[in-house]
């Protein structure tokens, strides 16, 4: 098992904008598939412009198939644009809706610790609870080692969204 | 429906009579300079045939698709122009993915036309429904589902586009049959809508600068030329270079020509089956400048041991090439000829005669041999048949024993003289190539060579030679075996022949004669010539069965895996282990 440094470093956020069209996610799927690479996360949204499409995709490896990968899907007819972002040059965000236990002991810790993480508290009854929580993945990864511990029955993250700072492009 | 739609659709570009999306498909292809189309009908292509039926494009019809695309192939290769194929739905369109693979890997430029399943019928298992979008993706450059018969004139201008500029691939259309068979009322001459479509051209000015301080400081240097060049039509841009630095050149297999063999300067071809002389210039060299080539595993071999020490130069149109298997010290993304039209302008000569004297030592120290002592070898009717044509053949080679041995006796004067299934390493290839070269150049003389085994996954296609009467000459190397494998059995895998004997192969030139074609054997090396040249006089399709000896192997060799210092020249006596290189 690589250590977190290490984990954290092999993490790569790549953004690409895409033409809005049908099998388009496919060849990009293809481009790391055949390389053995695998997507950790991919979010598809509509860009600004209808024609196009926004895909943020995170990934783990080698950063040289990596870059490999990155200029093979550059060369996609449908490819319009592609970058792979830091931490440093861009604004990484994520959202979790976590399910968790609730017991009659445990509830007024959750409710604590929901608001201590700026969350919302969006579904409860005697049964469970919904946590909606924006962040970044470091933060949703804190907040969800936190409330482990209380029995998260589901979880659903949307995978991160990346933007560019300034006025670079994403 | 209201006049405000009607006007709409009504464009100025509107036909004067209502037309199908077929017929649009036609005459887009007659104005995009189409003038072959390789193919064979079926259900939902109908409409397209019956539209070709009226047009000048002549239709090549073939016994297999796979046949067609070769050709294909074939004639884009010998005439730099996009081969265009039209074949059937589910079948007919799987046929093609091996010729489409041939294609990309070798970067030819090629059009697929896949005739589809009516479009409200997709995906749901029609007769004759393949997904050939989905099951070609890999192996295409970029490929289209039509879902609007208006958009055809655009897609296949956009196709046509994509699939010759830039690094060339195969672009397959997909045609719903309902989308063929309805009517068209869009624009025949529609804009390109392919915004993240780029072709680099003049490479960056800086990187070519200090590419050229690489050059003006080495004191031996390569050029090694590959396809890219050829496509780049940088044919003169690369004499002139190699003439104004008096450096030595070698080629890749499919770089053969771009660089007249005959020179003294060119080395021949590298790597695996390479000549001795232009691996030594490899371990040798300090500076190695890539034109079109990709650093492909047969030259490399082992990449950690690859022109060690030597300075790693790259151009290439691909960005994408640049660091995939070699991290270049210098690279410049370009056209190839206009990168070396500005590179040589900063480029001075320099002294290289000492190194131009070491390979020279090489080349008589090391030359390419056989011998006739022990019967009727492949490299003696290669070697005749390049005696006799001496450069002038457009000569097609198909996979295995013999292509390395063509590439090693027909030496080359021109790019688009030699073809061969160099990426994919396709066999079945050569003879339908041929086929396709010839109805491309008419007037140029076209020898196919290929291998026992291999001519026969593509041989029905002798009915199209006969039927268009087509002069091509084939050589088949006849050795009854599955040479190449065999050659690696007995050297690698203590001899163990395993699926390799080619018993059952039918009487090729009684098979030649079946089809009202000219058969011709060679089975004596005193009649080699003599035979030869009675192929060469007849005017019509020949098919020569070439029986040479079994098990003649291939040598120089680098094994799979290796770097060019364990170059294997003489025939080994003891056994090898088994090679660590990919196939």
């Amino acid at each position: 098992m690589a250590n977190k440094n290490n984990k954290k470093r092999d993490t790569h956020t790549i953004s690409m904008l895409v033409a809005n069209k049908p099998g388009v996610l496919v060849r990009v799927a293809m481009v790391f598939a055949r390389r053995g690479y695998n997507i950790d996360a991919l979010v598809v949204s509509p860009s600004v412009n209808p024609l196009y499409s926004r895909m943020t995709i995170t990934a783990k490896g080698d950063p040289n198939t990596l870059d490999q990968i990155i200029k093979q899907a550059a060369k996609l007819i449908d490819m319009i644009h592609t970058e792979e972002h830091s931490d440093v040059d861009a604004i990484h965000r994520e959202l979790a809706l976590l399910k968790v236990k609730a017991t009659p002991a445990n509830k007024a810790t959750i409710v604590k610790l929901a608001k201590k993480f700026r969350t919302h508290i969006v579904n409860e009854n005697d049964k469970a609870i919904i946590i909606e929580q924006t962040g970044t993945t470091d933060e949703l990864d804190a907040m969800e080692m936190l409330l482990k511990k209380h029995g998260i029955t589901e979880m659903v993250r949307s995978g991160k969204l990346v933007m560019a700072k300034g006025k670079e492009s994403t | 429906m209201t006049p405000k739609h009607k006007t709409k659709t009504h464009s100025k570009f509107l036909s004067p009579k209502q037309i199908t999306g077929a017929e649009a498909l036609v005459k887009c292809l007659e104005n995009n300079g189409v003038e072959y189309i390789f193919g064979l009908p079926g259900g939902s292509v109908i409409p397209i045939f019956d539209a070709l039926v009226n047009s000048k494009i002549k239709l090549v019809l073939v016994r297999h698709e796979q046949g067609a695309t070769h050709m294909a192939d074939g004639y884009a290769r010998a005439t730099g122009k996009p081969g265009v194929v039209l074949v059937t739905s589910g079948p007919g369109a799987t046929n093609t993915v091996t010729g489409i693979m041939t294609a990309h890997m070798d970067s030819v430029p090629m059009v697929v036309l896949t005739g589809q399943t009516i479009s409200p019928m997709l995906g749901k298992d029609a007769f004759q429904e393949a997904d050939i979008v989905g099951i070609s993706m890999p192996a295409v450059k970029h490929s289209y589902l039509v879902k609007n018969t208006n958009d055809i004139p655009r897609i296949l201008k956009e196709a046509f586009y994509i699939t010759n500029t830039g690094r060339p691939g195969p672009v397959l259309i997909d045609l719903p049959k309902d989308m063929v068979a309805g009517p068209f009322t869009g624009s025949l001459d529609p804009k390109m809508d392919i915004p993240g479509y780029t072709v680099p051209a003049k490479g960056n000015q800086k990187d070519i600068l200090k590419m050229a301080k690489m050059f003006n400081e080495a004191k031996k240097p390569l050029l090694l030329v590959g396809h890219g060049a050829v496509i780049a039509k940088a044919e003169d841009a690369v004499r002139a270079f190699v003439r104004k630095l008096k450096i030595p050149v070698t080629n890749t297999l499919l770089g053969k020509g771009v660089f007249p063999e005959t020179d003294p300067l060119n080395l021949g071809m590298l790597g695996m089956h390479g000549t001795a002389y232009a691996n030594k210039a490899l371990i040798n060299c300090d500076l190695i400048c890539s034109v079109g080539s990709r650093w492909d595993d047969r030259i490399n071999g082992n990449n950690a041991e690859f022109c060690v020490g030597a300075k790693k130069l790259h151009i290439d149109i691909d960005p994408a090439e640049m660091g995939k298997i070699v991290k270049p010290d210098a690279s410049v993304v370009g056209d190839a000829r206009l990168v070396l039209e500005e590179l040589i302008k900063h480029v001075e000569p320099q002294d290289t005669r000492a190194w131009i004297e070491e390979l020279a030592f090489y080349r008589t120290e090391f030359p390419l041999k056989y011998s006739n002592d022990h019967g009727l070898t492949a490299q003696k009717v290669i070697d005749e048949l390049y005696q006799l044509t001496k450069g002038k053949a457009t000569i097609v080679t198909d996979v295995g024993q013999h292509q390395m041995w063509a590439a090693q006796f027909c030496l080359t004067e021109h790019g688009r003289k030699w073809l061969s299934s160099g990426g994919a390493g396709t066999m079945g290839y050569g003879f339908p190539a041929a086929v396709g070269a010839q109805f491309g150049t008419p007037k140029e003389l076209v020898v196919a060579i290929v291998g026992d085994g291999g001519f026969q996954m593509t041989m029905p296609e002798l009915a199209t030679v006969a039927v268009h009467k087509l002069p091509v000459k084939v050589i088949i190397i006849n050795n009854r075996f599955l040479g190449m494998v065999r050659q690696w059995q007995e050297l690698f895998f203590g001899n163990r022949l395993s699926g390799v004997d080619l018993e059952g192969s039918p009487d090729f030139v009684k098979l030649a004669e079946a089809y009202g074609i000219k058969g011709i054997r060679i089975s004596k090396v005193e009649d080699v010539r003599s035979k030869l040249l009675e192929a060469l006089d007849h005017n019509g399709p020949v098919l020569i069965d070439a029986e040479v000896i079994k098990e003649g192997n291939v040598f120089p060799m680098v094994p799979a895996g290796k770097s060019a210092h364990h170059i294997i020249i003489e025939p080994p006596t003891t056994q090898l282990e088994k090679p660590t290189g990919s196939t």
